[in-house]
């Protein structure tokens, strides 16, 4: 998405630390790091007495979820609890925008309200830093814009979830060989993992996908295209498994969720072909049967619910991170 | 940098003998529990463990969530989790620090604790008081006072054999 290169890094103060959290894409590698070690820490806070550190005291969060998301919104206010800020949701496909707001009025609104972080989810791609452009034209930049998903574009804070996961089971990413499986053509999750993956230094990361969902040009990511699961699958350390997104298909993609599950649903079988120690992961939320069978979500290689609890750390260290950075 | 300096700075190993020496006569070897203060609190802390022949594993912790200015200077340096393997409530606390200071960091580090429980009993045990206090908070032990201009800093440093000193720093 050439719109974040434009003018610089919209997401770097004149320090080159980080202000808002749009997309992992341009990113330096010292940052990804730096989320990452500072999200170790917060992961502590759980295990206290009192779940609560008061960093974001007297902050008020709004999640604007312009589109559906139970276990993003959820962990999102988790971490802004955690962290003493004042969270308030708002599920705008029942409100306002119903009523014919646009996205930049609403924001406006908010604003208004004495918003400290906005943390958006949107159907449109760019839309996030389409208010955070505003935020700034308007002088109000104290205001900080978190990406929880925008259309196909990016998913950003899950993307660092991941390689918090895989660093916290690998230690490493220099030797790694990992596999981005599924529907890549609808996924902003997928966007989001492989710019984190070649930006750490991954030295392979593949794509394995039938191709009607595979997006033109994904070669220029840096990955290797996998048109046959189990070829693609042979030896690596990570499976990154992503959701069939069915409410995103337009037209006759695939034949069926029974035939996709035949040749692209992850299998004990065909997880045998990777290392004996790779670990397999997932966004959520799960198509059991479609994606990926019980048997492996359910399995001793699975690290699907490890990745939701590492999710509400590493939200914690972003919104402290991007409050601190004014 | 360390600066070349004519004031006599203070002799960490010998102080570390003189704290730990200062607290014997008031804690229970068995029941007392350490929380040091990354990073140089901690190595004291070690040190005390070690000479008091203290029975619980020490504790640590990083206040960094704690601070009172998050709002000028953010997130800054390297943050650790904090490690409490022991339980707070109704325990005899003593946490430790190198150097006193303005007092800012006792009162981050206290209200930290309070977030594990509730202690019986909390006191402070420190290397040195440089003086500068900002809050109303003194030492239960300190083995040495100085007083020193607020352009200075007083630092606690440990050698690769790790052998304690302390180096003053301009600001």
């Amino acid at each position: 998405m050439s719109f974040m290169t434009a003018g610089g890094n919209p997401q770097l103060n004149k320090h080159g630390e980080l202000k808002h959290l749009l997309t992992i894409e341009g990113l330096p590698r010292d940052v990804l790091t730096r989320i990452l070690d500072t999200a170790a820490p917060f992961s502590e806070v759980a295990e206290r007495e009192v779940k609560k550190i008061p960093l974001l005291r007297g902050k008020s969060v709004f999640n604007l979820f312009f589109e559906n998301s139970t276990r993003t919104r959820t962990t999102f206010e988790i971490a802004a609890k955690r962290l003493s800020a004042d969270v308030i949701n708002l599920n705008i496909n029942t409100s306002s925008a119903n009523k014919g707001e646009t996205l930049l009025d609403t924001a406006d609104n908010l604003a208004a309200m004495h918003a400290d972080m906005f943390v958006v989810r949107h159907a449109s791609s760019g839309a996030p830093y389409l208010i955070a452009r505003h935020m700034a034209a308007t002088g109000r930049d104290h205001i900080h814009v978190i990406n929880a998903g925008d259309g196909r574009h990016a998913h950003p804070t899950q993307g660092l979830l991941d390689m918090y996961t895989i660093r916290h089971y690998k230690k490493d990413f220099s030797q790694l060989t990992v596999a981005v499986v599924g529907d890549v053509l609808h996924s902003r999750v997928a966007r989001s993992q492989i710019h984190a993956l070649t930006t750490l230094g991954v030295p392979e990361v593949r794509v394995i996908a039938p191709k009607t969902l595979l997006p033109t040009g994904i070669e220029r990511l840096g990955v290797r295209v996998f048109n046959d699961m189990k070829e693609g699958l042979r030896g690596v350390d990570v499976v990154m498994m992503l959701r069939l997104q069915n409410e995103r298909m337009q037209g006759a993609l695939l034949p069926s969720t029974q035939e996709y599950f035949k040749s692209w649903g992850l299998t004990p079988e065909k997880l045998a072909l990777a290392k004996p120690d790779a670990i397999v992961m997932h966004p959520g939320p799960m198509n059991r049967g479609v994606e990926i069978d019980s048997a492996v979500a359910d399995g001793g290689q699975a690290v699907i619910l490890p990745q939701v609890t590492f999710g509400i750390a590493v939200r914690m260290a972003v919104m402290a991170m991007l409050a601190g950075n004014s | 940098m360390p600066m070349a300096t004519h004031m006599q700075l203070p002799d960490a190993e010998s102080l570390c003998s003189a704290l730990a020496e200062a607290m014997r006569p008031h804690i229970d070897p068995a029941r007392t529990v350490l929380v040091g203060i990354h990073t140089g609190g901690v190595w004291v802390a070690e040190r005390l463990h070690a000479a008091l022949g203290l029975k619980i594993p020490l504790g640590s912790m990083d206040v960094s969530f704690y601070r009172d200015d998050f709002n000028q200077r953010g997130l800054h340096g390297n943050a650790r989790a904090s490690h409490i393997p022991f339980e707070i409530e109704g325990a005899h606390v003593v946490i430790v620090d190198d150097v006193l200071y303005t007092g800012r960091t006792i009162r981050a580090a206290m209200n930290e604790l309070f977030d594990f429980g509730r202690p019986a009993r909390l006191d402070l045990a420190v290397l040195a008081d440089r003086g500068g206090r900002e809050l109303p908070i003194a030492p239960t032990f300190c083995p040495h006072s100085l007083s020193m201009p607020a352009a200075q800093m007083l630092a606690l440093e440990r050698a690769t054999d790790g052998a304690l000193s302390f180096q003053v720093m301009e600001k």
